[in-house]
Protein backbone atom coordinates (compact mmCIF):
# COMPACT_ATOMS: atom_id res chain seq x y z
CA UNK A 1 0.00 0.00 0.00
CA UNK A 2 1.43 3.26 -0.93
CA UNK A 3 1.32 5.97 1.93
CA UNK A 4 0.48 9.39 1.58
CA UNK A 5 3.03 11.93 2.30
CA UNK A 6 2.28 14.93 4.69
CA UNK A 7 4.03 18.02 3.55
CA UNK A 8 4.97 20.21 6.43
CA UNK A 9 6.49 24.28 6.24
CA UNK A 10 9.06 24.54 8.35
CA UNK A 11 7.79 28.19 8.84
CA UNK A 12 4.72 27.06 10.66
CA UNK A 13 7.14 25.62 13.20
CA UNK A 14 8.74 28.65 14.66
CA UNK A 15 5.96 30.25 16.75
CA UNK A 16 5.36 26.79 18.47
CA UNK A 17 9.13 26.35 19.34
CA UNK A 18 9.23 30.13 20.76
CA UNK A 19 6.32 29.78 23.06
CA UNK A 20 8.05 26.92 24.18
CA UNK A 21 10.80 28.69 24.79
CA UNK A 22 8.42 31.04 26.90
CA UNK A 23 6.70 28.68 28.78
CA UNK A 24 9.58 26.65 30.04
CA UNK A 25 11.50 29.87 30.96
CA UNK A 26 9.04 31.41 33.20
CA UNK A 27 6.52 29.05 34.17
CA UNK A 28 7.66 25.89 35.99
CA UNK A 29 5.65 22.68 34.97
CA UNK A 30 2.67 21.94 37.81
CA UNK A 31 3.61 18.39 38.20
CA UNK A 32 6.94 20.22 39.12
CA UNK A 33 5.16 22.56 42.02
CA UNK A 34 3.35 19.60 43.27
CA UNK A 35 5.96 17.25 44.03
CA UNK A 36 7.94 20.08 45.36
CA UNK A 37 5.11 21.07 47.77
CA UNK A 38 5.37 16.97 48.83
CA UNK A 39 9.11 17.11 49.17
CA UNK A 40 8.90 20.00 51.06
CA UNK A 41 6.49 19.09 53.75
CA UNK A 42 8.87 15.79 54.21
CA UNK A 43 11.33 17.32 55.19
CA UNK A 44 12.38 17.70 59.16
CA UNK A 45 15.84 19.49 58.47
CA UNK A 46 14.70 23.06 58.83
CA UNK A 47 17.17 24.36 55.71
CA UNK A 48 15.76 21.55 53.30
CA UNK A 49 12.03 22.50 53.85
CA UNK A 50 12.98 26.48 53.64
CA UNK A 51 15.01 25.62 50.46
CA UNK A 52 12.12 23.71 49.00
CA UNK A 53 9.76 27.20 49.98
CA UNK A 54 11.86 29.31 48.38
CA UNK A 55 12.13 27.16 45.16
CA UNK A 56 8.00 27.36 45.09
CA UNK A 57 8.10 31.11 45.99
CA UNK A 58 10.65 31.59 43.01
CA UNK A 59 8.44 29.67 40.74
CA UNK A 60 5.58 31.84 41.44
CA UNK A 61 7.25 35.36 41.41
CA UNK A 62 8.81 33.93 37.53
CA UNK A 63 5.27 32.86 36.58
CA UNK A 64 3.36 35.99 37.85
CA UNK A 65 6.12 38.78 36.85
CA UNK A 66 7.57 37.23 34.28
CA UNK A 67 11.10 37.04 35.56
CA UNK A 68 13.46 33.93 33.95
CA UNK A 69 13.04 31.04 36.69
CA UNK A 70 16.84 30.77 36.17
CA UNK A 71 19.08 33.93 35.35
CA UNK A 72 21.36 30.60 33.32
CA UNK A 73 18.31 30.77 30.89
CA UNK A 74 20.41 27.63 29.42
CA UNK A 75 21.43 26.12 25.85
CA UNK A 76 18.70 24.98 23.64
CA UNK A 77 18.29 21.45 22.81
CA UNK A 78 15.48 20.60 20.46
CA UNK A 79 14.93 16.39 19.90
CA UNK A 80 12.60 16.17 17.19
CA UNK A 81 10.94 12.82 16.09
CA UNK A 82 9.93 13.32 12.11
CA UNK A 83 7.96 10.64 10.53
CA UNK A 84 9.15 8.82 7.74
CA UNK A 85 6.36 10.28 5.91
CA UNK A 86 7.15 14.02 6.34
CA UNK A 87 8.28 16.36 3.84
CA UNK A 88 9.72 19.42 4.38
CA UNK A 89 9.43 22.78 2.36
CA UNK A 90 10.49 25.96 3.37
CA UNK A 91 13.75 27.33 4.56
CA UNK A 92 15.65 24.27 6.42
CA UNK A 93 14.92 22.85 9.58
CA UNK A 94 18.12 23.79 11.64
CA UNK A 95 17.68 27.67 10.70
CA UNK A 96 14.03 27.78 11.56
CA UNK A 97 14.92 26.91 14.90
CA UNK A 98 17.45 29.29 15.33
CA UNK A 99 15.63 31.61 13.94
CA UNK A 100 13.14 31.05 16.80
CA UNK A 101 15.94 30.72 19.70
CA UNK A 102 16.80 33.98 18.82
CA UNK A 103 13.73 35.69 18.57
CA UNK A 104 12.69 34.20 21.73
CA UNK A 105 15.86 35.32 23.50
CA UNK A 106 15.77 39.01 22.65
CA UNK A 107 11.79 39.15 23.33
CA UNK A 108 11.42 37.77 26.60
CA UNK A 109 14.67 38.89 27.76
CA UNK A 110 16.47 35.52 28.53
CA UNK A 111 20.82 35.49 28.44
CA UNK A 112 22.22 34.28 25.97
CA UNK A 113 25.01 32.20 26.70
CA UNK A 114 26.34 30.46 24.00
CA UNK A 115 29.85 31.03 22.57
CA UNK A 116 30.73 30.56 18.96
CA UNK A 117 33.64 28.53 19.70
CA UNK A 118 34.29 26.74 22.89
CA UNK A 119 38.12 27.45 22.96
CA UNK A 120 38.37 31.10 21.75
CA UNK A 121 34.50 32.09 23.10
CA UNK A 122 33.03 34.96 21.59
CA UNK A 123 29.40 35.16 22.27
CA UNK A 124 27.38 34.63 19.66
CA UNK A 125 24.77 37.63 21.02
CA UNK A 126 21.41 35.22 20.40
CA UNK A 127 22.00 31.76 22.12
CA UNK A 128 22.47 29.98 19.20
CA UNK A 129 23.27 27.58 17.65
CA UNK A 130 20.71 25.59 19.32
CA UNK A 131 21.89 21.25 19.77
CA UNK A 132 19.30 19.63 17.68
CA UNK A 133 18.85 16.07 17.59
CA UNK A 134 16.36 14.25 14.74
CA UNK A 135 15.03 10.75 15.13
CA UNK A 136 13.14 9.59 11.97
CA UNK A 137 10.29 7.20 13.34
CA UNK A 138 7.76 5.82 11.24
CA UNK A 139 4.38 7.46 10.39
CA UNK A 140 3.72 10.73 9.28
CA UNK A 141 3.77 12.23 13.38
CA UNK A 142 5.88 14.79 13.92
CA UNK A 143 7.27 15.62 17.49
CA UNK A 144 9.37 18.63 18.90
CA UNK A 145 10.81 18.79 22.22
CA UNK A 146 12.30 21.99 23.82
CA UNK A 147 15.32 21.61 27.03
CA UNK A 148 16.69 23.98 28.43
CA UNK A 149 19.67 23.21 30.82
CA UNK A 150 21.88 25.74 32.27
CA UNK A 151 25.82 25.24 32.55
CA UNK A 152 26.34 24.28 35.76
CA UNK A 153 24.10 21.09 36.02
CA UNK A 154 25.77 20.66 32.43
CA UNK A 155 29.52 20.75 34.45
CA UNK A 156 28.20 17.59 36.58
CA UNK A 157 27.58 15.45 33.80
CA UNK A 158 28.92 11.70 34.12
CA UNK A 159 29.97 8.73 31.64
CA UNK A 160 31.19 5.56 33.03
CA UNK A 161 32.04 2.49 30.86
CA UNK A 162 31.26 -0.52 32.91
CA UNK A 163 32.09 -4.30 31.90
CA UNK A 164 29.27 -5.91 30.55
CA UNK A 165 29.04 -8.67 33.81
CA UNK A 166 28.95 -6.21 36.62
CA UNK A 167 26.03 -6.54 38.39
CA UNK A 168 23.35 -3.30 39.08
CA UNK A 169 24.41 -3.25 42.23
CA UNK A 170 28.07 -1.92 41.12
CA UNK A 171 26.10 0.54 38.83
CA UNK A 172 23.84 1.86 41.78
CA UNK A 173 26.78 2.57 44.02
CA UNK A 174 28.99 3.74 41.31
CA UNK A 175 25.83 6.42 40.44
CA UNK A 176 24.89 7.05 44.36
CA UNK A 177 28.62 7.85 44.70
CA UNK A 178 28.64 9.97 41.41
CA UNK A 179 25.78 12.19 42.55
CA UNK A 180 27.01 12.59 46.32
CA UNK A 181 30.37 13.22 45.24
CA UNK A 182 28.52 16.49 42.65
CA UNK A 183 27.01 17.51 46.12
CA UNK A 184 25.40 21.03 45.93
CA UNK A 185 27.05 21.68 42.43
CA UNK A 186 24.23 20.52 39.52
CA UNK A 187 21.81 22.68 42.04
CA UNK A 188 19.41 19.55 43.57
CA UNK A 189 17.12 18.27 44.15
CA UNK A 190 18.11 17.01 41.04
CA UNK A 191 16.03 15.58 37.95
CA UNK A 192 18.42 12.24 37.44
CA UNK A 193 18.40 10.88 34.01
CA UNK A 194 20.20 8.05 33.35
CA UNK A 195 21.08 6.51 29.98
CA UNK A 196 22.31 3.05 30.29
CA UNK A 197 23.43 1.01 27.18
CA UNK A 198 23.75 2.30 23.43
CA UNK A 199 27.12 3.54 22.22
CA UNK A 200 28.56 6.02 24.38
CA UNK A 201 27.55 9.23 22.58
CA UNK A 202 23.55 7.48 22.73
CA UNK A 203 23.80 6.73 26.50
CA UNK A 204 24.75 10.55 26.69
CA UNK A 205 21.66 11.42 24.53
CA UNK A 206 19.35 9.26 26.30
CA UNK A 207 20.34 10.62 29.59
CA UNK A 208 18.84 14.02 28.00
CA UNK A 209 15.66 12.67 26.59
CA UNK A 210 14.99 10.03 29.42
CA UNK A 211 14.07 13.47 32.03
CA UNK A 212 11.46 14.69 29.61
CA UNK A 213 9.56 11.46 29.98
CA UNK A 214 6.92 12.96 32.43
CA UNK A 215 6.99 13.71 36.25
CA UNK A 216 5.36 11.22 38.21
CA UNK A 217 5.49 8.44 35.21
CA UNK A 218 6.88 5.23 35.74
CA UNK A 219 9.23 3.01 33.38
CA UNK A 220 7.47 1.21 31.71
CA UNK A 221 9.57 -2.10 32.25
CA UNK A 222 8.90 -3.45 35.90
CA UNK A 223 12.42 -4.30 36.05
CA UNK A 224 13.65 -1.12 35.41
CA UNK A 225 10.95 0.96 37.74
CA UNK A 226 12.68 -1.07 40.47
CA UNK A 227 16.18 0.22 39.19
CA UNK A 228 14.61 3.67 39.41
CA UNK A 229 13.21 3.36 42.88
CA UNK A 230 16.20 1.58 44.42
CA UNK A 231 18.24 4.18 42.79
CA UNK A 232 15.87 7.10 44.35
CA UNK A 233 15.55 5.45 47.77
CA UNK A 234 19.72 5.44 47.93
CA UNK A 235 19.98 8.70 46.47
CA UNK A 236 17.84 10.57 49.30
CA UNK A 237 20.03 8.77 51.89
CA UNK A 238 23.22 10.41 50.77
CA UNK A 239 22.56 13.36 53.11
CA UNK A 240 22.89 15.98 50.42
CA UNK A 241 19.36 17.78 49.94
CA UNK A 242 18.00 20.40 48.42
CA UNK A 243 21.04 22.80 47.02
CA UNK A 244 23.69 21.18 49.69
CA UNK A 245 22.22 22.19 52.34
CA UNK A 246 21.55 18.73 54.53
CA UNK A 247 18.11 16.90 53.92
CA UNK A 248 15.94 14.23 52.30
CA UNK A 249 15.50 15.10 48.83
CA UNK A 250 18.81 15.02 46.94
CA UNK A 251 16.80 13.91 43.58
CA UNK A 252 13.21 14.64 42.69
CA UNK A 253 12.68 11.96 40.36
CA UNK A 254 15.10 8.88 38.49
CA UNK A 255 14.62 8.55 35.16
CA UNK A 256 16.10 5.29 32.83
CA UNK A 257 16.15 5.31 29.11
CA UNK A 258 18.03 2.24 27.72
CA UNK A 259 19.36 0.79 24.85
CA UNK A 260 20.92 -2.01 23.30
CA UNK A 261 24.50 -2.45 23.80
CA UNK A 262 27.81 -4.08 22.06
CA UNK A 263 28.85 -7.19 23.75
CA UNK A 264 31.81 -5.49 25.09
CA UNK A 265 30.52 -2.76 26.38
CA UNK A 266 27.72 -1.18 29.15
CA UNK A 267 27.85 2.40 29.22
CA UNK A 268 26.22 4.57 31.56
CA UNK A 269 25.47 8.27 31.37
CA UNK A 270 24.40 11.00 34.26
CA UNK A 271 22.16 13.85 33.19
CA UNK A 272 22.11 15.53 36.72
CA UNK A 273 19.52 18.07 35.71
CA UNK A 274 19.15 20.81 38.30
CA UNK A 275 16.02 21.37 40.17
CA UNK A 276 14.48 23.51 37.20
CA UNK A 277 13.67 21.02 34.74
CA UNK A 278 12.69 23.38 31.73
CA UNK A 279 11.18 21.37 28.66
CA UNK A 280 7.86 21.50 26.81
CA UNK A 281 7.05 18.75 24.06
CA UNK A 282 4.56 19.23 21.03
CA UNK A 283 3.23 16.94 18.82
CA UNK A 284 1.81 18.64 15.09
CA UNK B 1 18.80 27.45 65.45
CA UNK B 2 18.31 28.35 61.97
CA UNK B 3 17.80 32.46 62.71
CA UNK B 4 18.22 35.17 60.25
CA UNK B 5 20.85 37.34 61.25
CA UNK B 6 21.26 40.84 59.38
CA UNK B 7 24.64 42.08 57.88
CA UNK B 8 25.44 45.34 56.48
CA UNK B 9 27.98 45.69 53.17
CA UNK B 10 30.34 46.32 52.98
CA UNK B 11 32.08 44.51 55.90
CA UNK B 12 35.56 44.08 56.60
CA UNK B 13 37.31 40.60 57.75
CA UNK B 14 36.70 41.10 61.19
CA UNK B 15 33.34 41.53 61.46
CA UNK B 16 33.40 37.74 59.68
CA UNK B 17 35.40 36.13 62.35
CA UNK B 18 32.25 35.37 64.68
CA UNK B 19 30.29 33.77 61.75
CA UNK B 20 29.96 29.42 61.50
CA UNK B 21 29.40 27.77 58.71
CA UNK B 22 25.44 27.10 58.50
CA UNK B 23 24.40 30.83 59.48
CA UNK B 24 21.90 32.14 58.04
CA UNK B 25 22.32 35.92 56.79
CA UNK B 26 20.48 38.66 55.14
CA UNK B 27 22.76 41.38 53.35
CA UNK B 28 22.08 45.03 52.82
CA UNK B 29 24.10 47.24 51.07
CA UNK B 30 26.59 47.40 47.96
CA UNK B 31 28.25 44.27 46.69
CA UNK B 32 29.90 43.62 43.36
CA UNK B 33 29.02 41.23 40.76
CA UNK B 34 32.17 39.10 38.88
CA UNK B 35 32.14 35.53 37.31
CA UNK B 36 34.95 34.17 34.92
CA UNK B 37 35.62 36.52 32.38
CA UNK B 38 35.54 39.27 34.95
CA UNK B 39 38.32 37.20 37.49
CA UNK B 40 40.00 36.44 34.71
CA UNK B 41 40.82 40.04 33.47
CA UNK B 42 41.37 41.41 37.35
CA UNK B 43 43.75 38.75 37.50
CA UNK B 44 45.10 39.82 34.42
CA UNK B 45 45.54 43.58 36.10
CA UNK B 46 47.23 42.59 39.29
CA UNK B 47 49.41 40.85 37.32
CA UNK B 48 50.85 43.61 34.88
CA UNK B 49 50.37 45.48 38.64
CA UNK B 50 47.40 47.31 37.58
CA UNK B 51 44.58 48.20 40.48
CA UNK B 52 41.03 46.64 39.78
CA UNK B 53 38.48 48.62 37.92
CA UNK B 54 36.63 49.05 40.91
CA UNK B 55 37.95 49.08 44.73
CA UNK B 56 37.39 45.63 45.96
CA UNK B 57 38.57 46.50 49.89
CA UNK B 58 36.02 44.61 52.37
CA UNK B 59 33.88 43.82 49.36
CA UNK B 60 31.51 41.08 48.71
CA UNK B 61 32.13 39.42 45.16
CA UNK B 62 28.58 37.61 43.84
CA UNK B 63 29.31 35.09 41.35
CA UNK B 64 26.59 36.09 39.01
CA UNK B 65 26.08 36.82 35.40
CA UNK B 66 21.82 38.20 35.31
CA UNK B 67 19.58 38.04 32.72
CA UNK B 68 18.87 41.27 30.81
CA UNK B 69 16.50 43.62 33.05
CA UNK B 70 13.37 43.77 31.21
CA UNK B 71 11.73 47.18 30.86
CA UNK B 72 11.18 48.92 33.77
CA UNK B 73 12.92 46.30 36.34
CA UNK B 74 16.17 46.84 37.93
CA UNK B 75 17.43 43.49 36.78
CA UNK B 76 16.88 39.94 35.50
CA UNK B 77 16.92 36.83 36.83
CA UNK B 78 19.74 36.68 39.28
CA UNK B 79 20.80 33.83 40.90
CA UNK B 80 24.43 32.28 41.48
CA UNK B 81 26.61 30.54 39.59
CA UNK B 82 28.71 27.39 40.22
CA UNK B 83 31.39 28.80 42.69
CA UNK B 84 34.55 26.34 41.71
CA UNK B 85 34.83 28.11 38.57
CA UNK B 86 36.48 31.01 40.16
CA UNK B 87 38.90 28.98 42.53
CA UNK B 88 41.37 29.36 40.55
CA UNK B 89 41.39 33.10 41.70
CA UNK B 90 40.44 33.28 44.68
CA UNK B 91 44.22 34.53 45.99
CA UNK B 92 44.11 37.21 43.99
CA UNK B 93 40.58 38.15 44.85
CA UNK B 94 41.59 38.72 48.12
CA UNK B 95 45.11 40.20 47.83
CA UNK B 96 42.66 42.92 46.37
CA UNK B 97 41.20 42.63 49.67
CA UNK B 98 37.50 41.11 49.14
CA UNK B 99 36.02 39.70 52.51
CA UNK B 100 33.35 37.62 50.98
CA UNK B 101 31.89 35.20 48.13
CA UNK B 102 28.64 34.56 47.21
CA UNK B 103 27.68 31.56 44.83
CA UNK B 104 27.16 28.22 44.62
CA UNK B 105 28.17 25.23 45.29
CA UNK B 106 31.67 23.13 46.59
CA UNK B 107 34.95 24.91 46.83
CA UNK B 108 38.41 23.51 46.65
CA UNK B 109 40.65 22.85 49.00
CA UNK B 110 43.12 24.98 48.24
CA UNK B 111 40.31 27.87 48.16
CA UNK B 112 39.14 27.03 51.78
CA UNK B 113 42.37 27.21 52.56
CA UNK B 114 42.86 30.52 51.50
CA UNK B 115 39.48 31.59 53.22
CA UNK B 116 40.99 30.61 56.49
CA UNK B 117 43.98 31.28 56.50
CA UNK B 118 43.18 35.31 54.76
CA UNK B 119 39.63 35.03 57.56
CA UNK B 120 37.68 35.77 54.22
CA UNK B 121 33.82 33.71 54.13
CA UNK B 122 32.23 31.76 51.31
CA UNK B 123 28.26 32.11 50.84
CA UNK B 124 26.28 30.03 49.45
CA UNK B 125 23.21 32.10 48.00
CA UNK B 126 19.81 30.15 46.70
CA UNK B 127 20.65 28.41 43.31
CA UNK B 128 18.40 28.28 40.76
CA UNK B 129 16.18 30.81 42.09
CA UNK B 130 17.25 33.48 40.06
CA UNK B 131 13.74 35.43 40.39
CA UNK B 132 13.24 35.00 43.86
CA UNK B 133 16.85 36.79 44.39
CA UNK B 134 16.07 39.41 41.97
CA UNK B 135 13.29 40.89 43.93
CA UNK B 136 16.22 41.47 47.00
CA UNK B 137 18.64 43.98 44.60
CA UNK B 138 17.17 47.60 44.54
CA UNK B 139 20.10 49.03 41.75
CA UNK B 140 22.07 47.07 39.14
CA UNK B 141 24.95 49.44 37.53
CA UNK B 142 27.58 48.18 34.71
CA UNK B 143 30.90 49.53 36.74
CA UNK B 144 33.61 47.72 34.30
CA UNK B 145 34.19 45.71 31.54
CA UNK B 146 30.93 46.57 29.66
CA UNK B 147 31.53 44.62 26.94
CA UNK B 148 31.71 41.19 28.65
CA UNK B 149 27.68 41.51 28.54
CA UNK B 150 26.34 39.52 31.28
CA UNK B 151 29.61 38.55 32.69
CA UNK B 152 30.55 42.49 33.19
CA UNK B 153 31.51 43.76 37.01
CA UNK B 154 27.68 44.87 38.33
CA UNK B 155 27.62 47.11 41.53
CA UNK B 156 24.71 45.45 43.30
CA UNK B 157 22.75 47.40 46.05
CA UNK B 158 20.83 44.88 47.88
CA UNK B 159 18.31 44.78 50.69
CA UNK B 160 17.98 41.71 52.80
CA UNK B 161 19.61 39.06 50.49
CA UNK B 162 19.64 35.83 51.72
CA UNK B 163 22.60 33.83 51.80
CA UNK B 164 23.97 30.84 53.99
CA UNK B 165 27.66 30.77 55.62
CA UNK B 166 29.42 27.41 53.51
CA UNK B 167 33.01 28.15 55.00
CA UNK B 168 33.73 30.06 57.76
CA UNK B 169 37.34 31.33 59.27
CA UNK B 170 37.68 28.23 61.47
CA UNK B 171 38.10 25.61 58.09
CA UNK B 172 34.21 24.50 58.76
CA UNK B 173 32.77 23.18 55.21
CA UNK B 174 28.46 23.45 55.78
CA UNK B 175 28.40 21.16 53.08
CA UNK B 176 30.45 18.08 54.46
CA UNK B 177 29.02 18.87 57.70
CA UNK B 178 25.42 17.99 55.90
CA UNK B 179 26.94 14.74 54.30
CA UNK B 180 27.86 13.49 57.72
CA UNK B 181 24.62 13.62 59.33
Amino acid sequence: MRESVRTIDTGTLKEPIISMIHEASFTLLPEIEGMFSTLAAQETVEKAAMTMNILLENAALARQESIPLCQDCGSVSVFIEAGHNIFFTGEPLPAVIDDAVKTAYERFCLRKSIVADPLRRANTGTNTPAFTHLDIVPGDRLKISVYLKGGGSENMTYLKMFRPTDPVDVIVDDIVRAVAAAGPNPCPPLFLGVGIGGTADVAMINSRKAVMRGIGTRHADPFYAEFEDVLLERLNRTGVGPLGFGGKSTVAAVFIREAPAHIATLPVALNMNCHSLRYRIVDI
Amino acid sequence: MNVWKKLELPAGRDTLRGMRCGDMYLLSGVLYTARDKAHQRIAEMAARGERPPVELKDRFIYFVGPSPAPPGRVIGAAGPTTSSRMDPFTAVMLEQGVSGFIGKGKRSAETRDLLRRNGAVYFSSFGGAGAYLSKRIITAQVVAFDDLGPEAIFRLEVSDFPVIVVNDTLGGDLYEQSLQQ
